[in-house]
C-alpha cells in the first residue's frame, strides 16, 4: 500500500493549500472567505437583528440560523439556483456545527443570521462553510468559546486520505470512496458535527478522528491568522 | 514568570500602541478562545473569561490589560446598545403613548411621550416628531421589552435638514477623537454642523452642498484609517490637501 498515490500528488494526511480572509463583504457585520484548493466558500453575518417572524423568537436566548447554497456558477454543470433537499440539509447541520461555540444569552429575541454561499466547488464544500462561518462570526464580534475548525477526511479503496476532492469522492474501485466530514472545537476533542456518507470498519474511526486532530491544528493556524492579519 | 512571558509576547508586532496611550496598558489581537494571560492575579473583564488559570477571550478584538483587569475591546461588528449612549435614530412609528425609533440595534429603540422636552398633546404628536424624522436621543434603560430613549440633554433633539449616513460603530471613538477633538476639527475646517451617533450613523448640515460633502469624506478618511497614530495631525495635512 505504500505505493498508494493520490491524483494530484498529495500525501495521504495532506490537505489541499488552505486560503483564508476576512472582511469579504463590506455591507455585512462580519465576514469571511475559506479555500480548500478549488472549493472557495464565502460567509457573511448579520446581527444579532430582531427576528421575524415572531412566534421564532426566543426569549432566553438570541438564535443562529445559517443559509449555505451553491452558487449556479459553482458547479460544472449549472446549478438551478434556489433551496434544495440537499442546501436545507447542509443549513441546518451547519448550524448545529456551530451552535455550541456561540454565547447569545445576551441578545434575547434576535437571530443572528449567517449566509454562506460556495462560489466554486470541488468537494468539501460544507467543510470549507463552516470554517467561512466560523471566521465570520469571529469577525462580527460574536461572543463565541472558540473557533470551529472542520475537515473532511475519507477512505478511498482502503487507504484513509485527508480532504478528498471531487474526482476521490467519485472513486468507484475497490470499497469505493466513503466521506467523512467532520468539525470540531479548536484546542479541544469536542466534536461538533460527524457525518458518514460510504462504508468504514468501525476501528478504523478512531484512526479518523486522530487524523482530524492533527488537520483540524493546521486549519486553526490558517484561520487565527486571517484574523490577526485584519489588523497588521 | 508567565506573566513575563505575557509581556513579551504583547511586545511583537501584533501590539498596537495607541497615541498617548498609558504605558501600563498591552494591547493586542486576541482570538476566541485564545489565552490572554495566564495567573490568578488577573481579572476577566469584558469579553473574557476565566478557566482555571487562564483568562481566555470569549470574542474576537483587542485584548486590553490595564493593571489586573484584562478586557476585549470589539474592533468590527454591530452595534450593541449600552445605557448613556447617545445614538441617532430615525422614527418609524408613532403610538399612542410614544415613537418607535429605529437606532440600527438588535431591538427597537423607543422614546415615550413623557420624554420629550415639552409638553404635547396626544393629538399632534406627529406635529413634533412624524414618521421618517431623524432624531439624536440618550439610551435612557434597556430592558426586556426593549430600549427606551430619552431627549433630555444636551444636543439632543430632532435633526432638521441635512443628511444621514453609517460608518462603522466600532469606529466612532476615532471619529469623535480624544475630547472631542477630531470631530471639532472637521467641524472648524467644514463650518458644517455633525452629530455622531454611538451606533453608527452620522448626521452633517452644512451651509452649502461641498463642504457637506468635504465633511463626509473627512469622516470616511478617518473611518478608513484602522490603527494609525497621530490622526488628528493627518487629517490636518488631508484638509490642506483637499
Amino acid at each position: 500500500m505504500a505505493s498508494f498515490k493520490r491524483h494530484d500528488g498529495r500525501s495521504l494526511t495532506d490537505m489541499r493549500p488552505m486560503t483564508a480572509k476576512v472582511g469579504v463583504v463590506p455591507n455585512a457585520d462580519g465576514s469571511a472567505m475559506f479555500a480548500f484548493g478549488n472549493t472557495i466558500a464565502i460567509a457573511a453575518v448579520y446581527g444579532p437583528r430582531l427576528l421575524h417572524p415572531q412566534h421564532m423568537q426566543d426569549p432566553a436566548t438570541g438564535i443562529l440560523r445559517v443559509n449555505y447554497d451553491l452558487l449556479s456558477f459553482s458547479v460544472a454543470d449549472r446549478k438551478k439556483p434556489g433551496p434544495s433537499r440537499r442546501s436545507q440539509e447542509i443549513s441546518k447541520m451547519t448550524e448545529w456545527a456551530l451552535a455550541p461555540v456561540l454565547d447569545l444569552e445576551a441578545f434575547p429575541n434576535t437571530v443572528i443570521d449567517v449566509q454562506v454561499y460556495i462560489i466554486q466547488a470541488d468537494a468539501g464544500t460544507r467543510t470549507a462553510g463552516i470554517n467561512a462561518a466560523s471566521l465570520a462570526l469571529a469577525h462580527a464580534g460574536i461572543p463565541m468559546k472558540n473557533l470551529v475548525c472542520s475537515v473532511a477526511i475519507g477512505k478511498q479503496d482502503t487507504n484513509i486520505i485527508v480532504d478528498l476532492d471531487k474526482e476521490e469522492e467519485d472513486f468507484e474501485d475497490g470499497e469505493g470512496a466513503t466521506d467523512f466530514p467532520l468539525a470540531k472545537i479548536a484546542n479541544t476533542d469536542q466534536f461538533t458535527l460527524i457525518q458518514l456518507d460510504g462504508k468504514i470498519p468501525p476501528q478504523r474511526v478512531k484512526e479518523v478522528l486522530d487524523i482530524a486532530n492533527k488537520s483540524c491544528e493546521e486549519i486553526y493556524e490558517v484561520q487565527k491568522k486571517a484574523l490577526k492579519e485584519l489588523v497588521e | 514568570m508567565m506573566k513575563n512571558d505575557f509581556k513579551n509576547s504583547a511586545e511583537n508586532s501584533e501590539d498596537i500602541a495607541i497615541q498617548g496611550e498609558d504605558t501600563t496598558k498591552k494591547r493586542k489581537i486576541v482570538v476566541p478562545g485564545e489565552v490572554i494571560a495566564s495567573g490568578e492575579d488577573y481579572l476577566p473583564s469584558d469579553g473574557t473569561r476565566r478557566e482555571g488559570k487562564d483568562v481566555i477571550a470569549s470574542r474576537f478584538g483587542l485584548a486590553e490589560e490595564s493593571g489586573r483587569v484584562i478586557k476585549v475591546i470589539s474592533i468590527t461588528g454591530a452595534f450593541v446598545p449600552r445605557r448613556n449612549n447617545v445614538v441617532i435614530g430615525r422614527v418609524t412609528n408613532v403610538t399612542f403613548n410614544g415613537w418607535v425609533v429605529d437606532i440600527d440595534a438588535a431591538a427597537n429603540g423607543f422614546l415615550p411621550l413623557d420624554e420629550s422636552p415639552r409638553f404635547i398633546s396626544k393629538n399632534d404628536m406627529a406635529q413634533f416628531l412624524a414618521i421618517g424624522d431623524v432624531i439624536s436621543a440618550k439610551i435612557w434603560s434597556i430592558n426586556n421589552r426593549g430600549i427606551d430613549l430619552s431627549l433630555n440633554g444636551k444636543g439632543l433633539g430632532k435633526l432638521e435638514g441635512g443628511f444621514i449616513f453609517r460608518v462603522s460603530p466600532n469606529r466612532v471613538p476615532r471619529v469623535i477623537g480624544r475630547e472631542g477633538s477630531m470631530i471639532n476639527l472637521i467641524k472648524d475646517k467644514t463650518g458644517c454642523n455633525i452629530s455622531v451617533g454611538q451606533n453608527g450613523w452620522v448626521w452633517i448640515k452644512g451651509n452649502d452642498i461641498d463642504s457637506q460633502i468635504r465633511a463626509r469624506k473627512a469622516i470616511e478618511f478617518v473611518t478608513d484609517k484602522v490603527h494609525v497614530e497621530g490622526l488628528t495631525d493627518k487629517m490636518e495635512a488631508w484638509f490642506t490637501e483637499n
